[in-house]
């Protein structure tokens, strides 16, 4: 079941340096919001609060009131950081040790069928191309079926034809589980073809992170980077941008 | 000309050249006469006295000691660098608490220890194998922690999103990232191993390889020296392969390269 989510007054810092915050926000469940910004301005940080990988200093994240559970999070990071030693289908289900085996051997099948890769289960990571690994990555935040999927930044070392692909995986996969979704990405095109939200940050050189516009692209689905509305809004996007 | 250069470099029978050569120089040597056989006796008197020594049941005796010295050394000499190794490293108060101790213990030269041991423990079997296991050991002991201390964090932090807790991270994530680490220790602990049996059977021991080369040269028979030289290489050797072979399925998944 997808979460809305709330985020109020959360703030980082390190070492008394201030990087991030006051965030205050909501999203809405079901709903994919990308965070888009600058290399440094906070981006980063705000999905590893999100995820509990950080602590904050300050605020709340929510999720209908109550506190965020972690075994409703799916994290995918930047690199697929898959376990070197287990096979696919393990690295698919691996947080999923503590479910009856038939139902994980199922959700891991389900996982591998919907990235398109349902018969690699048996294959070890370092036979995985780029783009594969990635996929099962995706898979592995996604096997769990959270209520919240966070993605940083998950495409960004596939070249321009892998990514366009896994792009589209993540919609489907989005359609199939309706999973609640956070992206971060520097990539202007990939924002506007995956976004419900976008949230522009700034921040960096001393100043902390935050969001300094809320935008909600009006465009039709599917969409392509090529589109000509897509154009205009890209043109807004690197406005705000280019002020950071 | 360079394919037939590459096929002969690439078997695996290359690394008998160097064997092969000394060998020659070895028969080239006696048979000349320019290395005297109290010196160096040639290579068919060496056999002769392997073949007398398995004809006389002394082989198998002497094999059978000495192997089963070091697999018990090896054992519990592995199983405590394990249990300490894995502990230190799961542990940062483990670690503060005993590493430092460790640490300057394995300064101590380990034959060192000998005297101690064979006051404590005896002559007989226990201080032998006490001292192969502090051979085998540090370089467990340390490998393992190495190997878990180096883990990729990033690794660790998949494990922290997936909700592991420190036991689970560390039997999940840890112990198998260090596993090569691991299989070099064992590696280095057994040709340790063999070091220290037949230093603690040259110190005193009735039976054993290093019982056959001190009798060779408190008796003058440079012979039986070289066959218990060989028999070590030869059983070092194998030991080392089956470690290699064992620990290379366990480490398959590793990406590295191979030539």
């Amino acid at each position: 079941m997808a979460i809305a989510l709330q985020v109020a007054g959360l703030r980082k810092s390190y070492a008394d340096m201030p990087v991030l915050g006051p965030i205050d926000v909501g999203l809405a469940a079901g709903s994919i919001s990308v965070v888009i910004g600058r290399s440094g301005c906070g981006k980063t940080t705000l999905l590893r609060c999100l995820g509990g990988l950080e602590t904050p200093d300050a605020g709340s994240v929510t999720a209908g009131g109550a506190a965020l559970r972690r075994e409703s999070v799916g994290y995918v990071f930047q690199e697929p950081r898959l376990m070197p030693w287990l096979s696919v289908a393990r690295n698919v289900g691996f947080g999923l040790a503590a479910w009856d085996p038939e139902r994980r051997d199922r959700a891991v099948a389900a996982a591998l069928d919907r990235i398109g890769l349902p018969d690699a289960g048996q294959a070890l990571p370092k036979q995985l191309s780029g783009g594969m690994a990635q996929r099962v990555a995706l898979a592995r935040g996604l096997a769990p079926e959270p209520d919240l999927l966070l993605l940083d930044e998950p495409f960004s070392a596939l070249d321009p034809f892998t990514r366009a692909q896994m792009q589209e995986h993540l919609l489907h996969l989005h359609r199939a589980y309706g999973t609640t979704i956070v992206l971060i990405t520097h990539d202007m095109d990939e924002a506007l073809v995956l976004a419900d939200r976008i949230l522009v940050m700034r921040g960096g050189h001393g100043v902390p992170g935050h969001i300094a516009a809320d935008l909600a692209p009006a465009l039709a689905r599917p969409r392509r980077p090529a589109d000509p509305l897509l154009s205009n809004w890209r043109a807004s996007l690197a406005g705000l941008l280019s002020e950071s | 000309m360079r394919r037939t250069a590459v096929l002969l470099t690439s078997g695996s029978l290359f690394g008998l050249a160097i064997p092969s050569f000394l060998l020659v120089a070895w028969l080239l040597g006696s048979a000349s006469g320019v290395v005297g056989a109290a010196i160096l006796p040639p290579p068919g008197q060496v056999v002769a006295t392997l073949l007398a020594m398995a004809d006389s049941g002394e082989l198998v005796q002497a094999l059978v000691a000495t192997v089963s010295r070091l697999a018990i050394g090896f054992l519990l000499g592995a199983l405590a660098g394990t249990v300490l190794g894995a502990l230190c490293g799961a542990s940062a108060l483990a670690r503060r608490l005993l590493d430092p101790s460790i640490q300057a213990l394995r300064s101590v030269p380990s034959l060192a220890w000998v005297p101690l041991f064979i006051l404590w423990l005896g002559i007989f079997e226990s201080s032998k194998i006490c001292l192969i296991a502090v051979g085998v050991f540090f370089p467990v002991y340390l490998n393992l922690l190495g190997g878990i201390a180096g883990v990729d964090r990033k690794l660790l932090e998949v494990g922290t999103v997936h909700g592991l807790s420190r036991a689970q991270a560390l039997l999940r994530i840890q112990l198998p990232a260090a596993l090569p680490s691991y299989v070099t220790g064992l590696r280095s602990g057994l040709g340790l191993g063999w070091m220290f049996v037949s230093a603690a059977e040259l110190l005193g021991a009735s039976s054993g390889l290093g019982f056959v080369l001190d009798d060779g040269e408190q008796t003058g028979r440079p012979e039986r020296i070289l066959a218990a030289i060989l028999l070590f290489g030869l059983c070092g050797k194998l030991s080392d392969v089956a470690l290699a072979a064992v620990g290379g399925r366990l480490v398959a998944w590793q990406d590295t390269v191979r030539r």
